[in-house]
C-alpha cells in the first residue's frame, strides 16, 4: 500500500514520522520481547496495544507490527483476521466498545431483546458504530457473567443484570 | 449432613480479598513454602495421590498429566494456564480470577515447582477485564515481595508468570489451541500425538492446567491429601476406569433460577439438589424442562434426570458427554427447545475454527437446519439430518483434529432424541420462533 492511503486514527501520535505506530507503543512492544522465547509470540499483545489505542489495525500498522516482530506482515494479517476481534480501517472500533451477550443463560433472560433494543436506540445493527463514533455495539458469545444475566461488557468492564432501561442508562453516562 | 463450609471460596467476599497482605493473614503462600521445602517428584506425588482431576472439562488426573514430561529435560519447561474460560455458562474461573487471584498463583507457583518450570504464560480471555486487573496486581505485589522472580523463599527456585491476553476465541480454550495461539498464530488445534508434555508451547514440554485446578491445587498442598478425598465421590468399584471425583468442585449456576450464582459443594452432588436446594428453584412458579450439566457441549438432561449425580461419571449415565466445566443452565418448561438448541448450534457454529470442513461446514449446517425450523419452513426429515450431521462430526467419529466438533453435536443429539416429540410438535404445528433481532441484517 502506498502512502497515500487514509490513516485514520493513528496520525496525532506519530511524531510527523512516516509511520503510523507511535514511538511510545512500539517501545511498549520492544518491551515485551524479553518475555518470549519468539518475537512471533508477541502478535497478540502488539496487536492488542495497536488496537486500544487507534481503535483500528491498518494495513501499515500491520507492516510496522511485522517489522518490529521479524515477521512478514501477511503472517500478522492472518492471525488478527483469524480472531475476529481487531478492527482495520475499513471498520474502527468507536470511542466505546459494547458487547451485548448473546449465549444461552442471556438468552434466556432477554439478552436477545437487550441486543435488539439497544441496536434501535443506537440505530445501528450489531458491529456497527453509531454516527458520532461514540459507541460500536456489538453481540458477544458467552461473557462469562451468567450469574448476572443478562450482562454486557462495555471496554474492560463488565455490567451485569441489564434491562433495556439500565443499559441505556449506563450507556448515557459514557463520556 | 452439615453444611459444605467452602474452602476454594472461601475468602471472596472478604473486604480487599484480592490483595497479598490479605492473602497472607490467611496463611497465604504457607503452602508454596511447604512444597519448597519437598522435592518436585514429592510435590507431584502428593496432586497424584490426590486424585485431582482436572477442572477445565476433560477430568484428566492432574498429578498424572505432570508425569508425562521426559524426565531430566534440559528444558525450559512451560507451564500454560487456561483462563480462557468461554463454554457457554461458565463463569467460576472468573470469580475466582477477580476475587482470589493470590490463591491461583499460589497454585501456579507449586506446580511449576512440581514440574521444574521457571515460566508460566497465564492465557486469559480478553473480556475478562477485571480478572487482568486484579491479577496484575497480585503478580507486581508477588515480584515485589520476593514470591515470584529469583530465588523464591531463597529456595533457588525461580519463576516468571506472564500474563498473556487472548482475541475473544472460544478454539483457544482447547489446549493445542491455545499453545498456537501464545506462539502468535491462528489458534488452529494440533493434531496429537505429541501430546504437549512432549511437544507443546515453543516446542517445549509444556503442561496446560486450569485455573479451578490452581486453586485445588493449592488447597491440597495446605490441607494435605486425606482432606481432599474426604470430600466426593469415590471410584466405582464396578468401573476400573473411574478415576473418582474427589474434592469440593465449583458449580456455575444460571438460567432460570431464583439465585444463580457460583457454588462450592462437594463432586457428586444431584442437580436437583443443586437447583432446588441452593438456586431456590424455578422463578414464576415454572417447572424445570431441561438443564444443561456442565457448560452446552455436554447436552442436555431432561427434568426426569435431575437426580443425576454431577460428578466425572454422573452425567455420562444419562447420555450426556460428561461434567464439563460444571456450568449448569437451567430451562424451564415456557422455553422451547427449538431456540435453546438453535441458540447453542449457532455458538458452535460461529465459533468453529475452520480448520477441519466437518466441523466448519457440519456446524453451521445445524444451525441452518435449526434457523429453517424456527422460521416455520421445517419438515420432519429435517430431525433425522441433525442426527447424521452430529453423528458425523468430531473426535468420536475420528473427523475432526480437536472436540470442538463433539461438543457442538452432543446438544443436537440429546435434544433431538430426549424432546423429539417436542420438535415434531413444533414442526407440524408450522409455527415460528420470535426472533428480537430479525429486523437487524448481521446479527445472524
Amino acid at each position: 500500500m502506498s502512502g497515500t492511503q487514509s490513516l485514520n486514527g493513528a496520525g496525532p501520535a506519530n511524531g510527523g514520522g512516516r509511520g503510523v505506530l507511535s514511538e511510545e507503543i512500539k517501545e511498549q512492544i520492544r518491551g515485551l520481547y524479553p518475555k518470549y522465547p519468539t518475537k512471533r509470540a508477541i502478535t497478540l499483545p502488539a496487536l492488542h496495544l495497536v488496537h486500544d489505542t487507534y481503535r483500528q489495525v491498518s494495513v501499515e500498522a500491520i507492516r510496522e507490527i511485522a517489522e518490529l516482530l521479524d515477521l512478514h506482515p501477511s503472517e500478522v494479517h492472518d492471525t488478527m483476521t483469524f480472531y475476529q476481534f481487531f478492527r482495520d480501517e475499513k471498520a474502527p472500533l468507536g470511542k466505546h466498545r459494547v458487547w451485548v451477550c448473546r449465549s444461552i443463560s442471556c438468552m434466556l433472560r432477554g439478552g436477545e431483546e437487550l441486543l435488539a433494543g439497544l441496536c434501535d436506540k443506537l440505530h445501528v445493527k450489531p458491529g456497527d458504530t453509531t454516527s458520532d463514533g461514540a459507541v460500536t455495539l456489538e453481540f458477544a458469545e458467552c461473557l462469562g457473567a451468567c450469574e448476572g444475566a443478562p450482562c454486557m461488557l462495555i471496554d474492560e468492564d463488565c455490567h451485569m443484570n441489564m434491562d433495556q432501561a439500565k443499559a441505556t442508562q449506563v450507556l448515557s453516562q459514557l463520556a | 449432613m452439615a453444611e459444605f463450609e467452602p474452602v476454594l471460596l472461601a475468602r471472596i467476599n472478604k473486604p480487599d480479598s484480592t490483595s497479598l497482605a490479605s492473602y497472607q493473614a490467611d496463611g497465604g503462600y504457607e503452602a508454596l513454602r511447604k512444597a519448597l521445602g519437598m522435592s518436585p517428584v514429592e510435590v507431584t506425588n502428593t496432586i497424584k495421590d490426590s486424585g485431582l482431576r482436572g477442572r477445565g472439562g476433560a477430568g484428566f488426573p492432574t498429578g498424572l498429566k505432570w508425569t508425562f514430561l521426559p524426565k531430566d529435560h534440559p528444558g525450559p519447561i512451560y507451564l500454560a494456564i487456561n483462563a480462557d474460560e468461554s463454554e457457554p455458562g461458565t463463569f467460576n474461573n472468573r470469580v475466582l480470577m477477580e476475587k482470589d487471584p493470590h490463591q491461583i498463583i499460589e497454585g501456579i507457583a507449586i506446580s511449576c515447582y512440581a514440574i521444574k518450570s521457571n515460566t508460566s504464560y497465564l492465557y486469559l480471555r480478553y473480556e475478562y477485564g477485571q480478572s487482568y486487573r486484579a491479577l496484575k496486581k497480585a503478580v507486581e505485589e508477588c515480584y515485589a515481595a520476593g514470591i515470584l522472580g529469583k530465588n523464591i523463599f531463597g529456595s533457588g527456585f525461580d519463576l516468571d508468570i506472564v500474563l498473556h491476553r487472548g482475541a475473544a476465541a472460544y478454539i483457544c480454550g482447547e489446549e493445542t489451541g491455545l499453545i498456537e495461539s501464545l506462539e502468535g498464530k491462528r489458534a488452529w488445534p494440533r493434531i496429537k500425538p505429541p501430546f504437549p508434555a512432549i511437544e507443546g508451547l515453543f516446542r517445549k514440554p509444556t503442561i496446560v492446567n486450569n485455573i479451578e485446578t490452581m486453586a485445588c491445587v493449592t488447597q491440597i498442598m495446605k490441607r494435605g491429601i486425606e482432606w481432599f478425598k474426604s470430600i466426593g465421590v469415590p471410584p466405582d468399584p464396578a468401573n476400573p476406569r473411574d478415576a473418582g471425583s474427589y474434592g469440593p468442585k465449583l458449580y456455575c449456576l444460571s438460567g432460570h433460577v431464583n439465585k444463580p450464582g457460583v457454588y462450592e459443594l462437594p463432586m457428586g452432588i444431584t442437580a436437583r439438589e443443586l437447583i432446588e436446594k441452593y438456586g431456590g428453584g424455578v422463578p414464576n412458579g415454572r417447572q424445570v424442562k431441561a438443564v444443561v450439566p456442565g457448560g452446552i457441549s455436554m447436552g442436555f438432561l431432561t427434568a426426569a434426570e435431575l437426580d443425576t449425580k454431577l460428578d466425572f461419571a454422573g452425567p455420562g449415565k444419562v447420555g450426556c458427554l460428561g461434567l464439563g466445566t460444571a456450568a449448569v443452565v437451567v430451562i424451564d418448561d415456557a422455553t422451547s427447545m427449538v431456540d435453546v438448541l438453535f441458540n447453542c448450534a449457532r455458538f458452535f457454529a460461529h465459533e468453529s475454527c475452520g480448520q477441519c470442513t466437518p466441523c466448519r461446514e457440519g456446524t453451521d449446517w445445524m444451525r441452518k437446519i435449526l434457523q429453517r425450523m424456527r422460521n416455520g419452513k421445517g419438515t420432519l426429515a429435517d430431525l433425522d439430518l441433525l442426527m447424521e450431521v452430529s453423528g458425523s462430526i468430531g473426535t468420536i467419529p475420528g473427523t475432526t483434529i480437536c472436540g470442538l466438533a463433539d461438543g457442538a453435536a452432543w446438544p443436537v443429539k440429546n435434544a433431538v432424541k430426549k424432546f423429539r416429540s417436542e420438535f415434531e410438535e413444533y414442526i407440524k404445528s408450522g409455527k415460528k420462533s420470535v426472533d428480537p433481532g430479525a429486523h437487524l441484517v448481521g446479527a445472524h
